[in-house]
């Protein structure tokens, strides 16, 4: 039988074989970030016994890089250290919201961005930021490192599409042009340290004269994985972001949902949420995108 | 059959050297082998804070951290919060607003003033609230925490309190 180990290589390569070596005798290996998931996964649904592969001592894992075409954000970096970022928050303060959002600052301390999306959760705060902001997933695997959407990524309510033998090194991004902002807002019904009943990443891109000219809307916790509203992003389109262009992403989004009634809310209920949340992200998104020209 | 990891890692400034369970977290280790109870388990999933410690200086869960992790890391714990029979500031003055009646959260509390403190040492009562809001106490109502946590940051600023 199987028992429990630890191993923390200091490279992709020895990472790679680690977890191959497992595959190939038919043993659980499971990838650790923070930990702020899969320890507590471990002590209430599923405590058996795994090689647990510390992938904090790569350098790929925690490399934070806000260059001059390209951000990369590592998929171990804990929140409160992305949320320190200058740089980061001025390029994606929405992301950087988004992240902020998840838990105390005990688990800000340890949460990661690549656990969260890894994690695969319906109400993943990160997600939908990620989405909004076309992040494209760095895995590694055995054939070399391969590159997906965010959107691709997620496959169902806890499940994403590495293969068995992959891992996430980090997310990329391309440096949001002039007049491009995103935001992130949820709805839950304390002021903190909960699970969104719904949320609502957007990114816009505004030209001189107010009007948008790129947009991606994202809604999580109202469907089985987080989904990109192409509709809602159309309604923004060509609009200086008026009343009745909010309006009508808002309605898009309530009609993209399929929301599951739960304690902290009815299908109807979010369907509902999503559009107002909708409409205040959007307009957050567009009052930074103005700023930034 | 398990087998054991020996694990070298500085805790409140000491080199200690462990064995433990891969699958161990720092909390059991810190409290079961080393025999540093100040740490308290509250609910072993990272949502009361009541184990909070600092991993080199920043503040987590020991509940949420394997002690394999700690390896060539540095650990505060509350034990290593008081300079020898001195109280810190921090400590003081929750005793002096009466910031706890049966003491789970407090070594947890403390910690993550410390943390707080360390980063901003002039915190908003906002901001105070929103950093401790992991911490969870059941006894005091919060207020008297805050308003401990005010006077130790001026304290600590140099102002009279």
């Amino acid at each position: 039988m199987q028992s429990f180990a630890y191993a923390a290589p200091a490279t992709v390569a020895q990472t790679l074989a680690i977890l191959a070596e497992h595959l190939g005798a038919g043993r659980r290996a499971q990838v650790l970030a923070g930990g702020t998931d899969l320890m507590v996964q471990m002590r209430t649904l599923d405590a058996g016994p795994r090689t647990i592969v510390d992938i904090k001592k790569l350098a790929e894992t925690n490399r934070l890089d806000v260059g001059a075409n390209e951000i990369y954000i590592g998929a171990a970096i804990p929140g409160a250290m992305l949320t320190a970022s200058k740089p980061l928050v001025a390029c994606l303060p929405g992301l950087v919201e988004s992240i902020d959002l998840i838990g105390s600052s005990q688990i800000q301390g340890r949460a990661s961005l690549g656990g969260n999306l890894c994690n695969a959760s319906p109400a993943g705060d990160t997600i939908s930021a990620l989405v909004a902001n076309s992040g494209i997933c760095v895995i590694a695997s055995k054939a070399g490192q391969r590159e997906m959407p965010v959107e691709a990524f997620v496959v169902g309510v806890g499940k994403n599409a590495l293969k068995p033998g992959e891992f996430l090194l980090g997310i990329k991004f391309k440096r949001p042009a002039k007049g491009t902002s995103d935001a992130y807002q949820r709805f839950i019904p304390r002021t903190e340290m909960d699970i969104a009943v719904a949320g609502v990443g957007v990114s816009v891109r505004l030209d001189a004269k107010g009007v948008c000219t790129a947009a991606r809307v994202a809604i999580g916790a109202v469907a089985p994985t987080v989904i990109l509203v192409p509709a809602a992003a159309d309604a923004l389109m060509g609009s200086k972001l008026d009343d009745a262009a909010l309006d009508a992403a808002g309605r898009a989004c309530t009609a993209a949902a399929s929301p599951i009634s739960d304690k902290r809310g009815t299908a109807e209920y979010r369907r509902k949420v999503v559009a107002v949340l909708c409409r205040r992200t959007a307009k957050q998104a567009a009052d930074r995108a103005r700023e930034s020209q | 059959m398990m087998s054991k990891l020996q694990v070298d890692t500085q805790i409140n400034g000491e080199r200690m050297e462990f064995l433990c369970e891969p699958q161990q977290s720092m909390l059991d280790v810190l409290r079961d082998t080393l025999r540093l109870t100040g740490t308290k388990e509250g609910c072993a999933t990272g949502d009361c804070g009541a184990c909070s410690v600092l991993l080199d200086g920043r503040l987590v869960c020991a509940c949420l951290m394997f002690a394999a992790e700690s390896a060539g890391r540095q650990i505060t714990t509350i034990e290593g919060i008081a300079r020898g029979d001195v109280l810190h500031p921090i400590q003081q003055k929750f005793l002096e607003h009466a910031a706890l009646q049966c003491g789970i959260c407090t070594p947890g509390f403390v910690v993550a003033t410390k943390a707080l403190l360390d980063e901003n040492p002039d915190p908003s009562e906002t901001e105070i609230r929103y950093h401790l809001a992991g911490n969870l106490c059941r006894c005091t109502g919060y207020d008297k925490i805050i308003r401990a946590v005010q006077d130790a940051a001026k304290t600590l600023r140099g102002e009279a309190s």
